[in-house]
């Protein structure tokens, strides 16, 4: 038995009839790691000594106990290196605490194992701006494995993995989990403690499982989800038992189908897989109903004057003086700040923060920002009115499968504008799912695609039904 | 929007290339998020946030567990003396 083909609720089967043990997987895993991540660069780097110590202690009573979970790498783990997959950072950081996250896994008897590639600082929708090294889609390794959650999407649908943690700022768990063929959740917003994250886009960025089920991730955000005394912005709600709704029918369930994310732009065969999901849904007792959020159109431009204001701001700290990199050619303060966040920042990066410098400086804030932050007031509005008429919202993730490395990256705009379906989630604080739907041919490959599946705020156990009953059929 | 300008206040020194290439491509960027402008926006009030939370506060304390200890915090700096993190001369 390969532990690391295994999903979290077959690995804890496995350990309760004491076919294996958590060293077991371990070993397995870190085996099918040297194996097979040449090709993929999923992980930026594996430490099996300090997860077999941590197997050691772990109390195998607890729902994850032993399960080893890989982590992106902008989430602070004790002990780990952590570099928000950047120069800026890699090599000069290791954690001195856990993110709230990953002390919930650790209380769960998880083993935090692996540190997951990803675009750098989160800004990319295709992991090609990682700041280390390129990761690959596991279907097809000359495309993209989706962004910016790449290497936690790839190290899943590999199998050189039981399951990651990813983040999600305008899509980057779900667009990833579409692209590799993998289960994705992004939680509403608060859900999940931000607590040890690197930040990028403070009001929008949200911690959430890839895994290769439904039930899988139901477990995880079981486990991750909750009040958080260090994050000002996490919920104080109880979590509902999110596995309660796993193998629940969704017999009279109203879902709504945008019409403007099922327009021009959507390749033909990732819009004909999805409406055959559609087609099983409805075989499935749910009712399809149209419906509109008419300010889809601005969503892009809405996110990427907010997202890179808040990022100019979260990512001042990496100015050479605490921590990270700091120039050898500096000589004087500026030039610690100037030169370290020259040589250490990738291009993307250094554009975002640009522009979102620009959007909040003086003369400028009341034209882009503080119209941003109203137009997202209209957005989210498009979506409290559609959740009075529907239950969950169905959609395609991305536009196209994925597409060759290198194709979309001399043009930052054209990357920006296949966020569509899944940015307007983040500006509303919604939650939502991707879950495979199947795959198309491109190239001779084998693609997979997702079906986009929004709940309301804390609707998270309706996701879970549905796509739970979706993924069975 | 100057690029120049823009890095100056962003603390990042472009060289000449990186001034060129973001320059053209932040405008190209600027250009397609003038369609906000088309927007009426009369009496709608901004969302900073997608909850409806405010004033969420705590005691103005310390808390014990949340500290990390001197050591912890030194280990990652670029460069320590006398249980300081070391700069350039900033005061002249």
């Amino acid at each position: 038995m390969n532990a690391a083909e295994l999903t979290i609720a077959q690995l804890r089967d496995a350990y309760s009839q004491g076919v294996l043990t958590p060293a077991d997987a371990l070993q397995s895993l870190a085996k099918s790691i040297d194996e097979k991540d040449g090709d993929i660069g999923g992980y930026l780097s594996h430490d099996l000594d300090r997860a077999l110590a941590d197997a050691e202690s772990v109390d195998m009573s607890k729902p994850l106990g032993g399960v080893p979970i890989a982590i992106k790498d902008l989430i602070n783990a004790k002990g780990h290196p952590c570099a928000a997959a950047s120069k800026i950072l890699h090599g000069k950081y290791t954690s001195p605490y856990d993110a709230t996250v990953v002390r919930k896994l650790r209380e769960a008897g998880a083993i935090p194992f692996g540190r997951a590639n990803m675009d750098e600082f989160a800004m990319g929708s295709s992991n090609e701006n990682s700041g280390i090294k390129p990761c690959r889609n596991p279907h097809d390794t000359d495309r993209i494995p989706g962004g910016s959650s790449g290497g936690s999407a790839a190290v899943v649908a590999a199998n050189i993995s039981i399951a990651a943690l990813g983040t999600d700022t305008g899509g980057s768990i779900r667009q990833p989990a579409s692209l590799c063929g993998v289960v994705g959740v992004k939680p509403t917003y608060g859900r999940v403690s931000r607590y040890g994250l690197i930040a990028f886009a403070s009001s929008l960025d949200q911690c959430g499982p890839l895994t290769k089920t439904v039930q899988d991730a139901a477990l995880v955000l079981q486990t991750i989800a909750g009040p958080c005394e260090r994050d000002s912005t996490c919920l104080d709600e109880p979590v509902p038992d999110y596995t309660a709704a796993i193998g629940q029918d969704i017999k009279g369930l109203k879902v709504g189908l945008p019409k403007e994310y099922f327009a021009e732009g959507l390749d033909p065969a990732v819009k004909e897989k999805v409406e055959e999901a559609l087609r099983t849904l409805e075989s499935l007792g749910a009712e399809t109903v149209e419906i509109s959020l008419p300010n889809t159109e601005h969503a892009v431009a809405t996110y990427y004057i907010i997202a890179t204001a808040e990022a100019s701001a979260n990512l001042a700290r990496f100015d050479g003086v605490r921590y990270g990199h700091r120039s050898a050619e500096a000589d004087d303060l500026l030039g610690v700040y100037e030169l370290s966040r020259d040589e250490g920042f990738g291009a993307e990066v250094k554009r975002r923060i640009l522009l979102g410098t620009y959007v909040l400086s003086s003369g400028y804030y009341d034209a882009y920002y503080l119209r941003a932050q109203k137009v997202r007031t209209l957005i989210r509005k498009d979506f409290t009115e559609a959740f009075q008429q529907v239950d969950v919202i169905a959609s395609p993730v991305s536009p196209t499968p994925a597409f060759k490395i290198g194709e979309k990256s001399s043009d930052p705009l054209a990357m920006y504008l296949a966020d569509i379906y899944t940015i307007s989630a983040n500006l509303a604080g919604i939650c939502g799912i991707s879950v495979p739907c199947g795959t198309v041919d491109e190239g001779g490959s084998d693609l997979p695609v997702g079906l986009q599946l929004l709940g309301k705020p804390l609707g998270e156990s309706d996701l879970f039904r549905t796509a739970h009953a979706f993924e069975q059929a | 929007m100057n690029v120049r300008d823009v890095a100056h206040l962003a603390r990042i020194r472009l060289t000449d290339e990186e001034a060129t290439e973001y320059q053209s491509q932040l405008d190209q960027i600027l250009q397609y998020i003038e369609q906000l402008n088309q927007i009426d926006i009369e009496g709608i009030e901004p969302t900073a946030h997608a909850e409806d939370i405010f004033d969420v506060i705590r005691e103005d304390a310390a808390i014990a567990k949340h500290q990390l200890s001197q050591e912890a915090v030194l280990a990652n700096a670029p460069e320590t003396a006398h249980d300081q993190i070391k700069m350039p001369k900033v005061v002249e």
